[in-house]
């Protein structure tokens, strides 16, 4: 033992390695995917057409941030577009009262984070799986917006609301985009450089042993529930917002794109692993290869089998390679 | 006795798993009609042997024979149709089906003509064999509702509803009662008369001698030696085993005996235990025995707060808390060694230093942001006494020996300056040198003043290492025994029920 | 001793007796015998596809591809029979249950061979199996005049007063109740949701097992897409969607256990008859269709809290006198 040199802070290899080549990996497919939208589309290099797709990911990218983390914790929640259709329903009846963006705003945040809460303690007091909970809460989100909707339409959002959704911080800069960075940067924080995020990768491998440690593990998973409740509401604020109006079907089908890009960023569905740079890496690739196919004019629903493969594709190539891998004899 | 005869026997058999060899080129015959002992610590391999024999592990390398032929057992039901059937020392069954289900799991009989499922035969088949092995259970209960006692005997009633030629039972007696053991000794000598070849696991070696012809030992997934009971006696046994005289096994050193630490008075449980006081004292270690069963882990996990409807008093230091929770427990000053090391006591994919660092990430970094180099710090000072063999603290804890982790564990509650640690079969699965490590760091620890509750299902290190012992029978404490009054055959006779 | 099982069904069963009748206390037709066999008939794709779906989770898994599956398989034989109206009505109902078929052991060989959770393989392919519809139609729709006489109306056809349609579930739950109470399969499945590690001692191979639930549940969404597209005389892309709440939120207040190996047949029909006599009952009783989403994601809520209740492990029974209690 005494021959053993103990250096702290070295680099740790085994399991930074892989997802650092995971991540570089994602890099170098974003990368390539630029540059064939590049060589397809003239519009595409365009840093005002690049600004304006940004806004078809961002809502969504910001909500993937908590999502990636509750999904590190062994947990899922499929609620979360209709959670953001509910909070958006909830901003069209406060705007209906003539009340200011403040309010509004306020509005959609606060029954953001009251679903959150639901669903947390619908997980932690009855320790329930997540998936069925989420299940059942996201049909009884939607329809509740439906029953309050019904077919109708609300938008009558004050003039100024238009920001968050609409307005830039500096030249082709958006509000949304710069918030996606920022938010970006906290989450990294709270993931990788607290005793929060620590705790959440604890939990995430073994909630048992997380238990046992002295980790009070529900009350763990009911923020993170809570945390991705109210950033829901805040995707809510931008999208109602850039939209101007509100609809039942708002956001319809989202969880699905939310959490292809949760995994697609290197989050182990089972909990455990992750991190929030993947995520990060992904996001864009999703958006630009949504972007380029929407300059080749591909339609939406078409849009949904390439993401619905790439979810399955992503998680089975590195099993598939396991499998080639380990056929061949050993040397 | 000559190979030839032989029923099913091993060469060379190898088994690794992710950083230890549980297998290491070991040998077993098995012969028909003749009850074969397979002697070793725990540790040694039995279990891994067992799960290899019955087509659950396949083996890195070496030769399987049945009658001679050679066999290669690819799935479990490989070895079942060769009639290799097993008694695992986990029962694993199923909760929520029928008792006759569980019998016939996997080899449903059914109606020649129509393929359907034979219940009324089934259920009449099972009645039999239950009624064959003196266990009055009702065939059509669901098996949740029985005790541990029963569902045992629900497992041999499965091994016996095969058409069996290669009977293993893994310390089939380990739950069961006085009168039961009886019974299982019956079905044993059915079973050599009907010609088959028994393996008969087992750490009691009264039992040993009462019904093996054969014996073999494996020590640390090592074949040591084998022959015949009548040639050897239990001295030469217990040498063969561990490798060296028992005395040498367990460092006992004394420590001064102070004031009580924990007093726990008429703790219970509506259905784990009941009427539990008692009191430990610094610088004792206080041993908990009892069948598998007993109730002792439950009591354990109560008192670390992972339990819920408990009730009655727990003292620290002459001051009553409330324990809800394992943070509340930690909080008082008790900490515990799970027996399920891998499922409850180290997360697999996190490096040493933050798994010791784990418990008080609050302490560490108190303004709530990661501290690499003080947790690093702190794990530093206990993974060094406890010598844990990892090229650095930034190794997953995952790729460690048993014991290792086992040490890992130790450090992250040391590492909380706790009063009162629990250990709960600190010794289970892993190498005879952790465990001598394991054993010296108790004496050490009670030596400074701590003071020590240890579970273990191994009688010699019971009795090795306590200073008092409790033992516990259907979740009762039955009785309580000095250092000076121990004795081998009262403690088993009292935790048999007798 | 009666287990909670035993008593949820009959629970459930005086339930939806109770809602019935408060139903019919506002409308008195509807407590008419021809009005209940409407309701079992325009419940019965719903039985059909929960029954497919216990059989999932009783492995463990979730089936969220169902609807997408009953969608595609629906419009191409809506499209193969506009195209060739003189192909016989029963090959296109056998083509849809195959493709159908097909498409369930797609999910069941990513589950089985990958080791991708069920729930990740089917949140994808439900999402592929609906944008091939798409790809298909090219987002056209198929009415009514666009598809045989026979195509349409056999579903509608009455034998003995009942129509095909309440027939094919009535064969479909005699099927099940056999298969898994009297088939080996059946039973295996059980026992592999119940206790993956002991059914692997027995040699039972889980993943195997959850193969064959998927395949069925394939199958099932098959022959529900030719079921489907006829009775409503249309196919179009969004055929049945977020129809997989309906059918999960049916297993799951028949008492099928998210955490595998519980569940009946008979619950789970019954879960399904509940929503169906809700589903019926609002319009007659005035509340619009809009509530019909929130009402299935509440009662999912409930029952999963109630399933949960009485699933909770009491722990190990030590004690002698707790164990002669519990008997």
């Amino acid at each position: 033992m005494e021959k053993i040199m103990h250096k702290p802070l070295l680099p740790r290899v085994s399991l930074s390695y892989r997802l650092l080549s995971w991540e570089f990996f994602l890099l170098l497919i974003t990368a390539a995917v630029f540059v064939i939208n590049s060589l397809a589309s003239p519009y595409f290099l365009d840093p005002w057409n690049l600004s304006d797709a940004s806004f078809n990911f961002v809502e969504k990218a910001i909500v993937a941030l908590p999502v990636a983390m509750l999904i590190i914790s062994r947990e899922i929640d499929l609620s979360i577009a209709s959670i953001i259709a509910l909070a958006s329903v909830a901003m069209g009846f406060v705007a209906q009262t003539g009340a200011g963006s403040p309010l509004i705003m306020l509005a959609g945040l606060g029954v953001g984070l009251l679903c959150g809460l639901i669903n947390g303690l619908l997980v932690t007091r009855f320790q329930i799986p997540s998936i069925v909970v989420t299940i059942g809460t996201m049909s009884l989100f939607r329809g509740i917006s439906y029953i309050l909707l019904g077919d109708t339409v609300m938008k009558d959002y004050p003039q100024d609301f238009a920001y968050f959704g609409q307005g830039y911080v500096y030249a082709m800069f958006s509000f949304e985009f710069v918030l996606f960075l920022v938010l970006a940067l906290v989450f990294y924080g709270l993931l990788h450089k607290t005793n929060f995020g620590r705790r959440t990768y604890a939990i995430g491998n073994n909630p048992t042993a997380a238990f046992y440690s002295g980790i009070n593990v529900a009350r763990h998973r009911l923020i993170l529930f809570v945390l991705v409740g109210l950033v829901c509401g805040l995707a809510a604020v931008l999208l109602t917002s850039r939209l101007g109006s509100t609809r039942p079907t708002i956001a319809l089908g989202w969880e699905l794109s939310i959490i292809t890009m949760v995994v697609l960023g290197g989050v182990n569905i089972m909990g455990g692993s992750g991190t929030i740079a993947g995520v990060f890496i992904a996001v864009f690739l999703m958006g630009l290869v949504t972007f380029g196919l929407g300059l080749i004019n591909v339609p939406g629903i078409v849009m949904s089998i390439i993401i619905g493969g790439m979810l399955i594709g992503v998680i089975a190539t590195p099993v598939l390679l396991k499998k080639f891998r380990n056929r061949k004899p050993a040397p | 006795m000559s190979e030839s005869h032989s029923l099913f026997s091993l060469r060379g058999v190898s088994k690794s798993f992710p950083g230890v060899k549980a297998l290491d080129q070991v040998r077993l015959d098995l012969y028909p009609g003749q009850v074969t002992a397979l002697i070793g610590e725990n540790g040694a391999g039995k279990s891994t042997l067992v799960k290899t024999m019955t087509g659950i592990y396949q083996p890195d390398a070496g030769e399987l024979r049945f009658g001679g032929e050679l066999i290669s057992l690819d799935t479990p039901e490989a070895a079942r149709s060769l009639g290799i059937t097993a008694i695992h020392q986990e029962t694993v069954l199923f909760d929520e089906l029928s008792v006759t289900e569980n019998i016939f799991a996997g080899h449903y009989l059914t109606r020649a003509r129509s393929g359907r499922l034979d219940w009324p035969l089934m259920h009449a088949r099972a009645q039999q064999i239950l009624q064959d092995i003196e266990a009055p259970i009702d065939p059509k209960t669901p098996l949740k509702f029985l005790s541990i006692g029963q569902r045992h005997m629900v497992a041999i009633a499965r091994a016996l509803s095969f058409e069996a030629r290669v009977v293993i039972l893994d310390e089939p007696t380990a739950a069961l009662s006085h009168h039961e053991i009886e019974e299982l000794y019956g079905i044993v000598r059915r079973l050599k008369q009907a010609g088959c070849a028994i393996m008969f696991i087992s750490h009691k070696f009264d039992e040993i001698f009462a019904i093996a012809d054969r014996y073999t030992v494996f020590r640390d997934g090592c074949y040591v030696a084998d022959g015949k009971m009548e040639e050897v006696d239990e001295a030469q046994l217990v040498t063969l085993m561990v490798g060296r005289t028992v005395e040498q096994v367990y460092p006992k050193v004394e420590a001064a005996i102070g004031e009580p630490v924990l007093q726990v008075r008429n703790l219970r449980h509506p259905t784990e235990f009941d009427a539990i006081s008692f009191d430990l004292h610094q610088g004792e270690i206080l041993g908990f025995y009892g069948l598998v069963g007993a109730g002792r882990t439950e009591l354990m996990q109560a008192l670390f707060g992972v339990s819920s409807g408990v009730q009655g008093e727990v003292e620290i230091g002459q001051q009553a808390v409330t324990i809800r929770s394992p943070a509340d427990a930690i909080k008082a000053g008790i900490v515990y060694v799970p027996e399920e090391r891998q499922a409850q006591g180290v997360v697999l994919e996190l490096p040493i230093y933050q798994n010791i660092g784990l418990p008080q990430l609050s302490t560490i970094n108190a303004n709530g942001v990661l501290s690499d180099k003080a947790e690093y710090a702190l794990a530093d000072g206990y993974a060094r006494r406890l010598q844990v063999k990892a090229p650095d603290w930034r190794e997953k804890v995952g790729n460690l020996s048993g014991g290792n982790q086992q040490k890992v564990v130790i450090g992250k509650w040391l590492a909380t300056k706790p009063k009162v640690i629990i250990l709960d079969e600190p010794t289970k699965g892993i190498d005879i040198g952790s465990k001598a490590a394991v054993h010296a760091f108790m004496c050490e620890l009670v030596q400074e003043g701590l003071a020590v509750i240890m579970v273990s299902s191994e009688l010699p290190e019971v009795m090795g290492m306590s200073d008092r012992m409790i033992v516990m029978h259907e979740g009762l404490m039955v009785s309580e025994f000095k250092r000076d009054e121990f004795s081998a055959e009262r403690i088993v006779s009292a935790a048999t029920g007798g | 001793m009666k287990t909670l099982l035993q008593n949820r069904e009959v629970l459930l069963a005086v339930l939806i007796v109770v809602l019935a009748l408060m139903v019919g206390l506002v409308t008195h037709d509807f407590l008419l015998p021809s009005n209940l066999l409407a309701v079992y008939n325009d419940t019965s794709i719903l039985i059909i596809l929960a029954l497919g779906q216990m059989l999932v989770i009783l492995t463990r898994c979730i089936d969220l591809s169902v609807a997408a599956n009953l969608a595609l398989t629906g419009m191409v034989v809506a499209m193969l029979n506009s195209a060739y109206p003189e192909v016989a009505v029963p090959l296109l109902v056998l083509a849809g249950a195959l493709l159908g078929l097909i498409l369930g052991m797609i999910n069941g060989v990513l589950v089985w061979k990958l080791g991708i959770p069920a729930i990740v393989v089917t949140l994808g392919t439900m999402s592929i199996y609906r944008g091939i519809v798409f790809l298909l139609s090219d987002g056209a729709w198929v009415n009514a005049h666009e598809m045989s006489g026979a195509f349409v109306s056999i579903p509608r056809t009455e034998l003995l007063g009942i129509p095909v349609l309440a027939w094919v579930s009535v064969i479909v739950i005699a099927v099940m109740v056999h298969f898994t109470r009297q088939r080996r399969l059946g039973r295996e499945i059980y026992a592999a949701g119940n206790n993956p590690t002991a059914a692997f001692y027995t040699g039972i191979q889980v993943g195997r097992l959850q193969f064959v639930a998927f395949s069925i549940s394939g199958l099932l969404a098959g022959l529900c897409g030719y079921l489907w597209v006829s009775r409503y005389a249309v196919a179009y892309v969004d055929v049945a969607a977020g129809f997989e709440l309906q059918v999960i939120a049916a297993c799951v207040i028949g008492g099928v256990s998210i955490m595998g190996g519980i569940g009946t047949v008979q619950g789970c029909v019954l879960g399904a008859l509940f929503l169906g006599v809700i589903n019926n009952a609002l319009p007659v009783i005035g509340v619009s269709p809009f509530w019909q989403m929130a009402i299935s994601g509440a009662v999912i809520v409930i029952a999963v809290i109630a399933n949960a209740k009485s699933e909770r492990k009491t722990g190990r029974i030590i004690l002698k006198k707790a164990a002669l209690q519990s008997h």
